[in-house]
């Protein structure tokens, strides 16, 4: 099973780390191959193999310190491009916000019938409105919400700015006197930044609000009783602080979906894969991201 | 012929006869753009290996070459989108290769630049791509601004396609908005990266008719980086040939074809 499953995830992590023209980590899937069959030269390769992933592994991370700090360098100069970052908050606040809504609208939906089903063996439904809302406020909501934005909005970025470097548009801001990393990153990553814990909100209202109508519809209960018996006990700080973990999502998703847009080489294959390679990776840097602002929260906020 | 003239100014600035300041842009006939020993590599590829080059105010220079000889990389190094391995490149008597960002986009917007594809913004409109330098380096109003674009699109015969997508247009149409871009800020400096590439015969006529007009009435001092012989023939005061990294001969069009060199005369023999 493990193997058989293998090529597959050594597929997936080839595509995260790829550059095109540079060999991933696909070598490993070949170690599970019918052809293996001189270990010798396999285990030399595996190795040199290895050693190249490692250190393209740490240039990728110190090709991504340096386009910070040239995104921090940048943000602290003038003009500070305001009309750009409206139009930025427009295109990916208000332009993700259906999305958003409707994701955690069904989200809510979900764990409402899941929870009923599960308390019910228990003869614990009437826990049902605050186990919903503690799950969707402290973490379904953000982490639906981190994801889908990373989805949409992180492979636009890596597209439409993988796009104005392949044809030479990025040099034609940057030849006309225009910082790029200001006009095109630090807009994009403060856009991001602002936007995701307003789309979590809007995300956790949707997620509550469905919740309720999935529970009414099994056992009518009015709404107001609902959130009642929803948001006993809860403080301030339990919305607060997992609402506002998403800004550092917003921060992941634009940082890597401008530094992925931003180096791509190689015509429509290469934006084709920062495209790809934005989602992929902002997706797994959300969720590592919330493994580690979890355990923070819970020491900190709790 | 202007060059042994720009060459003696180079060499008293050098020995600190003349400060650089002092005859920038001052002097009709004064160098505007100055390189000298410009080594570039890309990897283990030696591309420009000790290039040097002089371009006077109001002087139109042509660099001729085959493909991959790094005639691009050679404008992109002008404009500081990339930074030479070694050498100098001196605009208007400044170091470029010293610059920092602040002072080098201060210099860029003494410079036009047409790229090969036009580069245009794809998501704007023409009239926003044209007023795009003009929102970020001056304080004109809206209403100047649109009366700028304006001018700027009669100049490059393009009138009345102020709200087109740049995919709405041929290639011609964008390399036209492209130079109506590249004069926006009214350049002293103008670098075009294959003007006519690409084009019909006809359009590449009409696009060196534009470039030689706007050369009348701008005075700039340009660099035309092409592989149309004609169209060098036409708007260049004098070529350059690269080969092997470095510039095989220089100077007028009538001066490389009575060249020896058997390169010189089979790039032109091919083109003709």
């Amino acid at each position: 099973m493990l193997v058989s499953l293998w090529p597959i995830a050594a597929a997936i992590l080839d595509l995260t780390m790829q550059v095109p023209g540079k060999q991933g980590i696909g070598f490993l899937a070949r170690w599970f191959s019918p052809d293996a069959r001189q270990p010798t030269s396999l285990m030399r390769s595996t190795i040199t193999s290895v050693w190249s992933l490692i250190n393209r592994f740490l240039e990728w991370f110190g090709d991504l310190g340096l386009f910070a700090w040239q995104v921090v360098r940048a943000s602290v100069r003038r003009p500070f491009e305001g009309r750009e970052l409206l139009r930025q908050l427009d295109e990916m606040g208000s332009k993700s916000l259906p999305l958003v809504a409707l994701a955690g609208a069904a989200i809510g939906a979900v764990l409402a019938l899941e929870s009923r089903s599960s308390l019910a063996r228990f003869g614990a439904t009437s826990m049902l409105p605050g186990a919903l809302v503690y799950s969707i406020i402290h973490e379904t909501g953000p982490v639906v919400t981190g994801l889908v934005v990373s989805g949409r909005v992180g492979a636009g970025i890596g597209a439409e700015l993988g796009s104005m470097k392949v044809t030479e548009q990025i040099d034609a801001i940057e030849a006309s006197g225009v910082n790029p990393y200001k006009f095109l990153a630090f807009t994009r990553i403060v856009a991001c930044i602002l936007v995701l814990p307003l789309l979590t909100l809007a995300a956790d209202f949707c997620g509550v609000l469905f919740g309720w109508v999935a529970d009414t519809l099994v056992q009518p209960v009015s709404f107001h009783r609902f959130i009642n018996q929803g948001f006993v006990g809860a403080t301030f700080s339990d919305f607060l602080a997992p609402t506002f973990r998403t800004a550092v999502f917003g921060l992941i998703i634009g940082m890597i979906g401008c530094f992925q847009g931003m180096r791509t080489q190689g015509g429509t294959a290469g934006v084709g894969l920062s495209a790809t390679s934005s989602v992929v990776l902002s997706s797994l840097f959300v969720i590592l991201a919330d493994v580690i602002l979890v355990k923070f929260i819970l020491v900190f906020f709790s | 012929m202007m060059h042994s003239e720009q060459e003696v100014l180079l060499a008293l600035e050098e020995t600190g006869a003349v400060p650089a300041a002092e005859f920038s842009g001052v002097k009709s006939d004064a160098p505007v753009v100055v390189l000298r020993s410009i080594h570039k590599s890309f990897d283990s590829q030696i591309v420009l290996d000790g290039i040097d080059l002089t371009v006077g105010s109001g002087e139109t220079l042509a660099v001729l070459g085959r493909s991959g000889t790094g005639k691009s990389v050679l404008l992109k190094l002008i404009i500081g989108l990339q930074k030479p391995d070694s050498g100098s490149i001196r605009i208007h008597g400044q170091e470029l290769t010293l610059l920092d960002l602040d002072a080098l986009n201060e210099l860029r917007k003494k410079m036009g630049f047409l790229f090969q594809h036009a580069a245009l913004y794809d998501s704007l409109t023409v009239e926003q791509n044209i007023a795009f330098p003009l929102k970020r380096h001056t304080k004109m109003t809206e209403s100047e601004q649109r009366d700028r674009v304006k001018e700027l699109l009669a100049a490059v015969g393009m009138e009345g396609d102020l709200k087109k997508m740049p995919s709405d247009l041929s290639g011609g149409m964008q390399k036209r908005i492209g130079l109506a871009r590249a004069l926006a800020l009214d350049p002293a400096i103008l670098l075009l990266d294959e003007p006519t590439a690409g084009l019909d015969p006809i359009t590449s006529g009409e696009i060196d008719e534009l470039i030689l007009k706007l050369q009348e009435e701008h005075d700039m001092a340009s660099i035309v980086v092409t592989h149309d012989l004609h169209s060098a023939k036409t708007i260049a005061d004098r070529i350059a040939l690269l080969h092997d990294g470095t510039v095989l001969i220089e100077g007028s069009f009538t001066e490389l074809e009575k060249s020896d060199n058997e390169f010189v005369s089979e790039f032109l023999k091919r083109d003709s």
